[in-house]
């Protein structure tokens, strides 16, 4: 999948690089759209499908960076399950015509466009002045190669992870006990 | 180049026509079983059996205006129906049919297979939201438990089965059990398991494929006598048609991975004549027995359904798991 061409050349529109570059621009759109639709609209349902369409473009980056394990584990556990748990939860909490709470302080918009710029420059610059050597595969991405790296090299990583979880669910039942004894 | 742009298309062409031919047939399938199991003829005017009802209903669908009714949200409300259906057509891209007759084999197919047929429970709860109607909304809330609840132990009975062949890809796990019938996954004795809880998965994968697609006793996402007709209460013309096929297309597919995973696929019970008749069968033979079902059991209640998969199938589907992680460690 790595094209052996510099970046600065570009290859043929109809060359294979070519097509496989649209493919990649496409999913990026996809991804970008997904995330502007989650952030941006009004009703939180639609929040949620914006969502999983900015999932699963990730999940076709997943796919063209040659991991389809990781690709389709991102359709499954995120859409499949993250996506459809927060609809549950809205379905359950909020009423199907509750529209967006505006009660933001005037000064929300400049730092967050801030805070925006500064990371968009930072990204920028640092993905402009790196140097980023072309890689070969580490590993065929196959399903035993990720699970004894993820028992092994990573496996803090992955305790810390569930971890975070368990402290998710803590929270969520000290917020729901609360409530309930109010 | 071009030969694979044709095989492409080819598979692609055959993969859309395969899942709507099934859906609109099983559902002539159905009522002629309905109608049988209940006495009474069904279907039998339009042609010879009854066979050309489902082109006529899809006709009558079709023409049928699309009614959006006030207050809906209208993107989700168009959107929902094509969501039902498409889960089954992108996973008939993987499904080993025969040895030879296979669109795509990736070496994660049954990942694949369970990622799209996950997202399928999307389309019901937008479907049920959208609507806004409050049987809808029931509808999708239970559609929703329903559906978190039983992937779970499937999942679980998945791994059970992938443990044991050592690979992800459908293909290989069918060569697996090809030699003969008693080296399919669901007999314990011969073969490469000698797990004697097999039988155990197969009814637990078995149930999980009846709820997971929304089918009796677990239609409670559609509960006639208590939701109008649940998520599609609002839905006429051909987005409801879309939601019924997608039932049986969902069905296709279930019926599909029980049969790779624990009937052999397309290997021959006695060892002769390997090839996709066998699977047909197999495949029939088992949405015959769902349609069986459906007739003849009636509707749980939803309290039951969950108990069922949070008592009693997950605790079962771990220990065995267990048991077979055991047996692997020991043999």
């Amino acid at each position: 999948m790595i094209s052996s061409t510099p970046l600065t050349a570009g290859p043929a529109l109809f060359s294979v690089d070519g097509l496989v570059g649209i493919i990649f621009l496409v999913m990026i759109a996809v991804t970008v759209i997904g995330g502007y639709i989650a952030c941006n609209s009004q009703r939180l349902v639609r929040a949620v499908a914006g969502l999983i369409v900015c999932f699963v473009g990730v999940a076709g980056l997943y796919y063209f960076l040659n991991s389809p394990f990781v690709a389709m584990m991102q359709v499954l556990i995120y859409v499949g399950a993250v996506a459809v748990t927060i609809s549950f939860a809205i379905m359950l909490a909020a009423p199907a015509d509750q529209e967006k709470m505006s009660q933001s302080s005037i000064l929300a918009g400049p730092l967050g466009f801030c805070t925006a710029a500064l990371l968009a420059g930072g990204f920028s610059v640092l993905a402009i002045k790196t140097q980023w050597p072309v890689m070969d595969k580490i590993n065929d991405g196959s399903v035993k190669k990720i699970g004894i790296q993820l028992l092994t090299n990573y496996s803090m990583v992955f305790e810390l992870i569930s971890i975070v979880l368990l402290i998710a669910i803590l929270g969520a039942l000290v917020i729901a006990r609360v409530r309930r004894e109010n | 180049m071009s030969l694979t742009l044709l095989n492409v298309i080819f598979a692609v062409v055959v993969a859309i026509a395969f899942a709507a031919g099934n859906a609109a047939y099983l559902v002539w399938a159905e009522r002629r079983g309905a109608a049988r199991i209940q006495r009474r003829p069904g279907p039998n005017i339009n042609g010879p059996f009854g066979l050309l009802q489902p082109p006529l209903d899809g006709i009558k669908l079709m023409a049928k205006q699309l009614l959006i009714p006030f207050g809906a949200d209208r993107i989700l409300f168009i959107g929902a129906p094509v969501l039902a259906m498409y889960p089954a057509i992108m996973s008939f891209v993987t499904i080993p049919f025969s040895d030879a007759i296979v669109a795509h084999n990736i070496n994660v197919g049954i990942l694949m297979i369970f990622a799209f047929a996950s997202t399928g429970s999307m389309s019901l709860i937008f479907a049920g939201w959208s609507s806004r109607n409050k049987y809808s909304m029931m509808s999708a809330v239970r559609a929703v438990s329903q559906a978190v609840a039983y992937e779970i132990p499937m999942l679980i009975t998945t791994i059970t089965v992938v443990m044991i062949a050592g690979s992800m890809d459908l293909m290989e796990i069918v060569n697996q059990q090809s030699a003969s019938i008693l080296h399919w996954n669901i007999f314990p004795l011969l073969g490469n398991s000698h797990n004697i809880l097999m039988p155990v998965s197969f009814l637990i994968f078995f149930t999980c494929t009846l709820a997971e697609t929304n089918r009796a006793p677990f239609d409670l996402g559609e509960a006639e006598s208590e939701l109008v007709a649940g998520f599609h209460t609002e839905y006429g013309s051909m987005g409801f048609g879309l939601f019924f096929m997608g039932e049986y297309a969902n069905i296709v597919i279930g019926s599909c991975m029980t049969t790779i995973l624990f009937l052999g696929g397309w290997s021959c019970p006695f060892g002769l004549f390997p090839g996709v008749w066998w699977f047909l069968l197999k495949l029939y033979l088992l949405i015959a027995t769902f349609i069986w079902i459906r007739w003849t059991f009636p509707r749980t209640t939803i309290y039951g359904l969950l108990n069922l998969s949070w008592k009693i199938l997950i605790p079962l589907s771990l220990a065995n798991l267990l048991f077979t992680a055991g047996l692997i460690k020991v043999f």
